[in-house]
């Protein structure tokens, strides 16, 4: 092989103009890896990536079997509420409905609230794509992609414009434990469940020197019922478009069914913990109405891990490659051990 | 003369890449022949009618000055600024744009992202979806605009070259550039100048008004051609002046035709001149040998015949791109059916809601659309999201990939010829992959697999044959004497015989000429560069065609050239009125090979300067009376035939007895025929007697006297290698060819006199006649003598019925007739190519009424080229045949060896020659094309009722074989079907066809059965055909058998087939450039076909089907996961990817690896490759990419999709993941699964390889990290703001992102193991063999096919062909009338044709028509059992001259042959004849 090459090069030497360069790019004789199917690296590959999913998929699912999660779908139990949101009319009556669950144990840890909302279809395109992120940064522009929720038809600008911002969420919960009779509300963060980012750099409300006439000459969404600088009257930097509430509504979520993160339990007082065993309470203003297209409302309380949230599907999916991995690694020793009387040839 | 080289305008061409049909060269009005020309004799003027739209009037420039410009009927036509550019900077841009348009994928994205502005459909954000459009097409007209701009740099080049231009003003010749020189100027124009446009030559500073030229620019071809000056100028000795001229001249329109050129002048008196294409000098030519010329231009600009010729590359569809466009189509269906899904799933979706819910937004005024329309308008919807399942980049990556190849196919430097300087031409750009899938090559014969180096190799004189002994082992030694100079010299020492003169100067030659010929070569595909390497090679070395040394070097054969000393010594020295028949024939034939062709001579010292005048005998040291003594002595001892001591012992030297044995034993081995052996004896006789010393003492004498007197080595210039061959032959035998002018040539006799004779007229070779004439006035007898040399076929009916004559003589002549055509016909079937030679003799009154005849031909304007015909034929009768001359055609290098491994392969090879039957067999025996062992059907016949039974006959014989054969397959059960068609055990069969047959097949409706025929056939020989038929054949297998078909040619009659096929491939070889011109890729030896096709065919192939079929499971993967998506958004046309990381997706991140892939992979190594050409059936049966694969690719894209979708989708189902978020570990893990799988398709792993890879993906997280940090509001209405920056720092993005990939690629990774383990294909062992260490390959090579040897028969393909070639040639050499081996006929093959026999003998009752129908089975086994009562049908190869056989003799004929076939007796090859 040297002495070809050699030879080559004496002739790329000799060789006039025209003669191509002897180089290992232009003779394609560069060096390469060529990896093969040997049966070692195959047995090898299969058996390692078997042992590794299957260690790791056991792992996920004992750390995701540690979840607590209460899930309460309440749009059946607070039907009077549901009945009474069918007739739009009836948009700025309060009702008012409130459900017990029970907690067998004590739910350790964090505990996030969510709401949930089901057959909900936040990601339908158009809806999705009815905002205005400018707005939302606090800037005053006429964005069309809001539309038909831009402006009243006197002209009034909606502020918030476009279709997710008027169909946000607007049910509230609180949550309340029952102990020895005595009630007790669960206290419960209403700040800090969203992205950083969001709150600090993307949703800006308009500069002003007070709230109200930063947003003056605008005025609510239709489906609102009080506007947007009265979201959080308790807290000025939870107010507007700021309002950690509507920022996460804002996060159009990628499926139809989905949960939101409404609330943390303050881990203070008896909830240090957490959620202690025993009965509790939830009430909740039935504001949204979703039965009329035939979704479904939840209350979930729930912890979570490293590994993300109440799903085990990730384990699962881990241990069963990991298996099949193992598996395939099987059936290739068997069969290669079946053909090896046969392969007398390219055998090391 | 420094002048800036600009190459020429075709080899300009040759990289310039069109990617759209080319418009600005195309042909002119071909056919634009002056229509009104009547036949009119010279000085008539008639009033001829005004036809100006078919002609060209072109007057002097220099009646019209600046002023009167205007009434200058020039001023229409083209200036001689040439413009090949196709934009300017103004019209770019528009016509860039229009001219992409005309490719359909651009207007189908176009027009998608057209409908992306419509608001109600649209599914990204209008602006940002022209992006890839608009990326793909920038990228597309900045390779256009920068080609482009290389054109006009080179026009610019081209337009600023100098050339001297008549001035009015100054009365002179002035220099102007190229640009400037407009129709009707006059140019002047000097040695080794450039022509700048078509002129009429008007002024030569020749004497005879003869301009040389070179046109190796235009069509490659290297020797000078002759311009004449126009009849009328060439008497005026006076300096041209322009400013007489006031003649009108009137042509034809401007053609493309370079050999044709009609039109007249017309002088101020009325009176008109003729003139043609002999007085026309074509741009681009050089002028050469010629100090001076002046003419006025014609044609300018583009109008010239050059520029009207350059067509530039042609665009061709490969079948990858065929395949591929099918399965864009499927493709197209997919998404319909997507589209359609989508739509009907939102109208349902819709329909489910009995109140709009708040997710569904209503248009602008509040209104939603009923689900019908809705769902209408989701299928646009979704065709606009989904529009990329049509790979948008497919076809620039495509082009890009097979230019990454090109460009590697063009480097490769093992094909590279140095002795021609030229690597690789890839004149097509588009086709690289259809390399890889060739099942059949059409080959041409002479110049393709042979070397189109001509060798004299025998003759015939007077019905005796010389067998030229060492000439033939010198050819036999040549090979090792290419390698080691110095052991040639020692050998050229030993079997040059005393009378080559020129060993010193030959040695010389043979050591220089290699550098010569490439510069040369290298010279015309340059084009005009050549200027700039002329000074260099004009002042110390000589190129000549057909010079090699392989040529030039004739060692002539002992008994022969003692002859030819006798002869000559009695007609010229002593008794020219003495007829001694032999000995004038003699004369006469080497005469004849010496004058009768188009032979210039030029000396290696001054190569382009012609012998014109002989040059002067100078005294020499032996004076004439001495010489005289010495023939005067000799005569009377060669008369006597007596044996003089004294005489012998005196001055003249020493015998060589050495010599004498090794001739006497030459003789001996000469004496298998009768004739021959009385030749030997006759000999033998003289020999021994007087003519050794007569010889030797006669060498000495010549040497002397022509050392002293002549330059010696002369070189001729001829128009084909034929020609050169001859000369040469005749100057071995001392018959120089010293100088030749048109009126004139001059002969250096053996004696060392001069003769010179004057030409009165040259009948030139042509292909209808197949002969050619000269007429000479011998010097001496002023004899008129006309010597013809031509086909056998044509010279042998042209001979002299010698009825006149007394019965001897006429005897005489039958027999040398028959004699000689006996020979003939051994030559033929020996492979070499046979010429005729005769002459005749006419008196001064005949010669007269027949030069009267041909004058008026000759002034005929109209049909003159029916009436030259006809005269000439009128001359060439009656001719007395002097004898016949086998030049050999060598095969080239490797060709064997080339012809094996490609049948090897899988390929078909035909070969389509217009050569004869006989030869053209014995090439392919030699060729390695047919083997000892082949059954081979020869079908001769004119009827179609014939050619059709021998069809049915020949199918049905071979059918039975392949019957017999198939229990025999069972058995072996394994093999795979398509090893068993080509490798099975039988014998495999040849098919001979000759034009006729052809024909007969072509007009009788008789293709198919032709085809299923050949089908079984593995080689197919097709002889004498025409060029139409060539094509024809082409055509008919490429169209009825759907194959992928390659044509191989070097001459033009080559050019239609090449033209015809899938790849058209050129050999830049000795016949000018029309192949090249015509092909797709040109290369300069038949050997370079086999890497070309096995290694880089196979490697384009591999690459580009397997990255088009990646690019489509790319798409399609990637295009579902939105697909997927929809089902959870309600159909809604949402994306949960950022549309820019989309686009990106496809545009960078995914995009190089596998152009680097398509550009750089190789599966297996090239020696890997070439030892086992079986790999390239992969590509033959299109393994890798076909509908098949396809669609598992595409089923495999599914599951990966669904998987890169589902394993996210149900890992965050039910939290609080927003769209992006959720898009953005889909984007990740779809990147990383299409890259890994990439990864596992690739076979090689180098840096670049590497480095793409790493970069891709470390590229795309910069670009996501970068793009989401910084993007808060810059792409509304939503961005993926911060997205990437939170899911790096949340492990479940990390988790699955390690588990998807895994999950996804699980199958595909079993199978391939699985694959490896299991069934183990060819192309894996052949990766494994890779991986071993260099000896242990190719131990294993050998063990792979020795395995496969019991299935496939017996059939060794010996690594070392060479060797056999060598045996071959040596076979030929030795003599082809003596084979070692015996015939044997197997007790099977007897058999077989015993049945064959009673079923031929059956049709021939049927269908008495005439007709042959040779049933030949050559002897399976080699044993040395002679058996000549086999059986009346074994024997030797039929020598039945087919024109001349009626039904009735057929019996006679028949048992004639066999008789002759016995008395030449043991040939291997064992034949069955049966005649119809």
């Amino acid at each position: 092989m040297k002495n070809k090459m050699s030879f080559l090069q004496q002739e790329g030497e000799a060789c006039p103009s025209r003669c191509p360069d002897n180089s290992a790019f232009r003779q394609q004789r560069l060096p390469a890896w060529k990896p093969q199917f040997t049966i070692t690296a195959v047995l090898s590959t299969f058996f390692l990536t078997g042992m590794f999913c299957l260690s790791v998929g056991v792992c996920l699912i004992l750390s995701a079997n540690s979840i607590r999660e209460i899930q309460i779908d309440y749009s059946d139990k607070c039907s009077d509420c549901s009945k009474l949101r069918e007739n739009s009319s009836n948009w700025n009556k309060e009702c008012l409905c409130s459900v017990n669950f029970t907690l067998k144990e004590d739910i350790l840890g964090d505990v996030f609230m969510y709401y949930g909302l089901q057959n909900f279809y936040q990601n339908h395109r158009r809806y999705a794509i009815s905002r205005s992120d400018a707005q939302l940064l606090g800037q005053n522009v006429n964005n069309s992609y809001c539309a038909p929720f831009t402006t009243y038809q006197n002209g009034t600008p909606m502020a918030p414009c476009g279709a997710i911002a008027n169909s946000m969420f607007n049910d509230t919960f609180d949550l309340f434990y029952n102990l020895n009779s005595s009630v007790t509300q669960v206290p419960l963060l209403k700040t800090g469940n969203s992205w950083w980012t969001d709150k600090n750099v993307k949703f800006r409300n308009p500069k002003s020197y007070n709230l109200s006439s930063a947003f003056a000459g605008t005025s609510r969404p239709p489906y609102w019922q009080k506007p947007v600088y009265l979201l959080d009257e308790e807290d000025e930097r939870n107010n507007g478009y700021i309002n950690d509430d509507f920022i996460i509504w804002m996060r159009v979520s990628a499926f139809a069914t989905f949960r939101n993160l409404y609330r943390r339990v303050r881990r203070i007082r008896q909830f240090a913990d957490g959620l202690p065993a025993g009965n509790y309470t939830f009430h909740i203003s039935y504001n949204f109405p979703v039965t009329k297209f035939k979704a479904r409302k939840h209350v979930i309380l729930s912890t979570v891990v490293w590994s993300g949230g109440s799903n085990p599907f990730l384990g699962i999916a881990y241990v069963i490659s990991g298996t099949a991995a193992t598996l395939a690694g099987f059936v290739i020793t068997a069969i290669h051990l079946k053909l090896r009387k046969r392969k007398t040839y390219f055998q090391k | 003369m420094s002048r800036k080289s600009v190459p020429g305008c075709f080899s300009r061409m040759v990289w310039k890449k069109h990617f759209f049909k080319e418009t600005c060269c195309q042909c002119g009005t071909p056919d634009t022949e002056i229509q009104n020309e009547e036949l009119e004799k010279r000085g008539k003027v008639k009033k001829r009618k005004k036809k100006n739209e078919n002609k060209r009037v072109i007057v002097s420039n220099l009646s019209f000055g600046s002023k009167k410009w205007k009434e200058n009927p020039n001023r229409y036509y083209d200036s001689n600024k040439i413009k090949t550019t196709k934009y300017t900077i103004l019209t770019f841009l528009p016509k860039n744009i229009y001219e992409q348009f005309h490719r359909f994928a651009n207007i189908y994205f176009v027009v998608i992202a057209l409908l992306n502005f419509v608001p109600i459909v649209n599914a990204f954000q209008p602006e940002v979806s022209m992006i890839p459009i608009c990326v793909i097409m920038a990228m597309t007209a900045i390779k256009d605009a920068w080609e482009d701009f290389r054109r006009y740099k080179l026009d610019k080049e081209i337009n600023h070259m100098g050339c001297y231009i008549y001035s009015r003003e100054e009365h002179a010749y002035v220099e102007k550039c190229w640009k400037d020189v407009r129709v009707g100027d006059f140019v002047q124009l000097q040695c080794n100048e450039t022509i700048p446009a078509d002129i009429l030559l008007l002024y030569s500073s020749d004497q005879n008004g003869v301009c040389h030229l070179e046109t190796a620019n235009l069509d490659g071809e290297t020797n000078l051609k002759q311009r004449q000056v126009v009849m009328g100028f060439s008497s005026q000795n006076a300096l041209f002046e322009p400013e007489l001229f006031q003649n009108t001249i009137i042509c034809e329109m401007p053609n493309n035709d370079l050999n044709k050129f009609k039109g007249y002048m017309e002088q101020p008196n009325h009176e008109r001149v003729g003139f043609n294409i002999e007085s026309l000098l074509l741009r681009g030519c050089t002028i050469r040998n010629t100090e001076a010329a002046v003419g006025i231009v014609i044609y300018a600009g583009h109008e010239t015949k050059a520029m009207l010729n350059n067509n530039g590359p042609r665009y061709k569809r490969s079948k990858i791109e065929r395949q591929m466009n099918m399965d864009i189509f499927l493709c197209v269906g997919l998404l319909f059916v997507m589209c359609l899904v989508g739509a009907v799933g939102h109208g349902i979706w819709t329909r489910n809601f009995s109140e709009h819910p708040p997710y569904d937004v209503p248009d602008e005024n509040g209104n939603f659309l009923s689900p019908f329309l809705a769902g209408f308008y989701m299928f646009l919807t979704m065709i606009i999201l989904l529009q990329v399942l049509i790979p948008i980049s497919l076809y620039v990556s495509i082009e890009l990939v097979k230019l990454g190849q090109v460009f590697l196919i063009h480097n490769d430097i093992d094909l590279y010829d140095e002795e021609t300087d030229l690597p690789i031409q890839c004149r097509a750009l588009n086709i690289p992959e259809d390399l890889g899938q060739i099942q059949y090559i059409f080959s041409d014969k002479t110049g393709t697999l042979t070397e189109n180096k001509m060798v004299f190799r025998r003759c015939t004189v007077d019905g005796i044959e010389f067998s030229h002994q060492e000439n033939a082992k010198r050819l036999e030694t040549h090979k090792e004497l290419d390698l080691d100079n110095e052991d040639f010299a020692k050998l050229q020492h030993l079997t040059l015989p005393p009378i080559n003169i020129e060993t010193p100067g030959t040695l010389k030659q043979r050591t220089t000429r290699p550098l010569r010929r490439c510069q040369s070569a290298r010279a015309h595909f340059q084009g005009h560069t050549r200027n700039r390497s002329l000074g260099r090679r004009d002042s110390n070395q000589s190129q000549v065609a057909f010079s090699s040394p392989i040529e030039k070097d004739v060692t002539p054969d002992s008994r022969l050239l003692r002859r030819v000393r006798e002869a000559a010594l009695q007609t010229e020295n002593l008794s020219p009125f003495i007829h001694m028949k032999t000995s004038t024939t003699l004369t006469d034939f080497f005469l004849a090979l010496a004058i009768c062709n188009t032979v210039l001579v030029s000396t290696a010292t001054e190569p382009r300067q012609r012998v014109t005048v002989p040059p002067p005998i100078k005294p020499s040291g032996i004076t004439l009376e001495k010489i005289h003594q010495i023939f005067q002595r000799l005569k009377l001892a060669s008369l006597s035939q007596s044996f003089s001591s004294s005489q012998s012992s005196s001055d003249l030297g020493a015998s060589l007895s050495a010599r004498n044995t090794e001739e006497q034993l030459a003789a001996l081995d000469c004496c298998d025929n009768d004739d021959c052996c009385a030749s030997g004896r006759d000999d033998g006789l003289q020999g021994k007697d007087g003519t050794d010393i007569g010889s030797a003492s006669l060498d000495e004498v010549f040497k002397s006297v022509t050392n002293s007197s002549l330059p010696t080595d002369f070189c001729y210039e001829a128009e084909s290698p034929d020609e050169a061959a001859l000369v040469y032959a005749a100057q071995a035998y001392s018959f120089t060819l010293v100088s030749r002018t048109p009126e004139q040539v001059t002969v250096r006799l053996p004696q060392g006199t001069l003769l010179t004779f004057d030409i009165l007229y040259t009948l030139g070779f042509d292909s209808v006649r197949k002969r050619m004439s000269v007429v000479v006035r011998h010097p001496l007898t002023k004899e008129i003598a006309v010597y013809t040399k031509g086909a056998d076929s044509v010279i042998m009916d042209l001979l002299e019925d010698s009825a006149k004559d007394d019965i001897s003589t006429e005897k005489r002549m039958k027999r040398i007739k028959e004699k000689t055509q006996k020979h003939l016909d051994y030559y033929a079937r020996d492979g070499l190519r046979t010429l005729c030679i005769a002459k005749k003799v006419l008196n001064e009154d005949d010669f007269q009424k027949w030069a009267n005849f041909r004058r008026e031909a000759e002034a005929a304007i109209d049909n003159r080229d029916e009436l030259l015909m006809e005269t000439a034929q009128h001359l060439e009768t009656k001719l007395t045949l002097l004898g016949a001359t086998g030049i050999e055609d060598r095969l080239q290098d490797g060709v064997p060896d080339t012809i094996a491994a490609l049948r090897e392969a899988g390929i078909q090879i035909w070969v389509l020659t217009g050569d004869k039957q006989e030869t053209a067999v014995n090439i392919a025996y030699s060729c390695k094309l047919l083997n000892q062992r082949d059954t081979v059907f020869t079908i001769n016949t004119e009827s179609k009722e014939t050619c059709e039974s021998l069809l049915n006959l020949t199918l049905e014989e071979v059918r039975k074989n392949y019957e017999v054969e198939k229990p025999r397959r069972k058995f072996f059960g394994i093999i795979p079907t398509s090893f068993a068609a080509s490798e099975a055990p039988s014998p495999e069969f040849g098919l001979v066809v000759d034009g006729r047959t052809l024909n007969v097949i072509f007009q009788g409706g008789l293709e198919e059965k032709f085809l299923t025929l050949t089908k079984h056939c593995h080689s197919v020989l097709c002889c004498r055909s025409t060029p139409l038929q060539k094509s024809m054949v082409v055509k008919l297998v490429r169209r009825q058998l759907n194959v992928m078909t390659l044509s191989i040619g070097d001459g033009a009659n080559d050019v239609s087939m090449i033209q015809a096929a899938d790849i058209g491939i050129g050999i830049s070889g000795q016949e000018g450039m029309q192949a090249v011109m015509a092909s797709d890729f040109a290369i300069s030896r038949f050997k370079h076909l086999k890497k070309l096709l096995l290694v880089h065919g196979h490697w384009c192939y591999a690459r580009l089907a397997k990255m088009v079929i990646y690019f489509f499971y790319k798409n399609v993967t990637y295009v579902n996961l939105l697909f997927w998506y929809q089902f959870f958004c309600g159909f809604s046309g949402s994306t949960m990817i950022d549309y820019w990381q989309m686009i990106f997706f496809n545009l960078f991140f995914t995009s190089m690896p596998p152009l680097l892939f398509g550009v750089l992979d190789r599966d297996v190594s090239a020696e890997t490759l070439l030892s086992m050409p079986e790999l390239y059936k992969n590509g033959q049966n299109s393994e890798i990419y076909n509908l098949s694969t396809f669609i598992i690719t595409m089923l495999d894209a599914f599951y990966q999709s669904l998987i890169c979708f589902f394993i996210p989708y149900l890992t965050y189902e039910d939290s609080d993941i927003d769209v992006f978020s959720f898009g953005n570990p889909i984007n990740t893990i779809s990147l990383l699964t299409i890259l890994l799988h990439q990864a596992l398709e690739m076979k090689t792993w180098t840096l670049f390889h590497l480095v793409t890879m790493i970069g891709s993906v470390a590229f795309y997280l910069v670009f996501s990290l970068i793009y989401n940090a910084s993007c808060v509001l810059c792409n509304p209405p939503t961005n993926p703001y911060w997205i990437m920056e939170k899911q790096l720092s949340d492990p479940t993005f990390y988790l699955l992102c390690l588990i998807t990939p895994i999950i996804a690629l699980l199958p595909r990774f079993f199978i391939f193991a699985l694959r490896g383990t299991i069934g183990t294909p060819l192309i894996l062992k052949a990766q494994q063999i890779d991986k071993l260490p260099k000896g242990q390959q190719d131990l294993e090579i050998q063990k792979l096919r020795s395995r496969k040897q019991p299935i496939s028969g017996a059939r060794v393909i010996s690594p070392t062909s060479n060797d056999d070639l060598d045996q071959n040639i040596s076979h030929l050499c030795v003599s082809p009338f003596l084979h070692p081996a015996a015939a044997t006929v197997s007790h099977r093959d007897t058999e077989s044709q015993r049945l064959s026999t009673s079923k031929v003998n059956h049709l021939r009752k049927e269908t008495p028509e005439e007709g042959y129908y040779f049933f030949n089975r050559w002897a399976e086994e080699e044993s040395t059992a002679t058996d000549p009562s086999a059986g009346p049908f074994s024997g030797h190869y039929p020598l039945v001259p087919s024109r001349v056989t009626t039904p009735g003799q057929d019996s006679g004929k028949l048992s004639k042959g066999n008789e002759n076939n016995f008395n030449h007796g043991s040939h291997r090859r064992s034949v069955s004849a049966v005649t119809l």
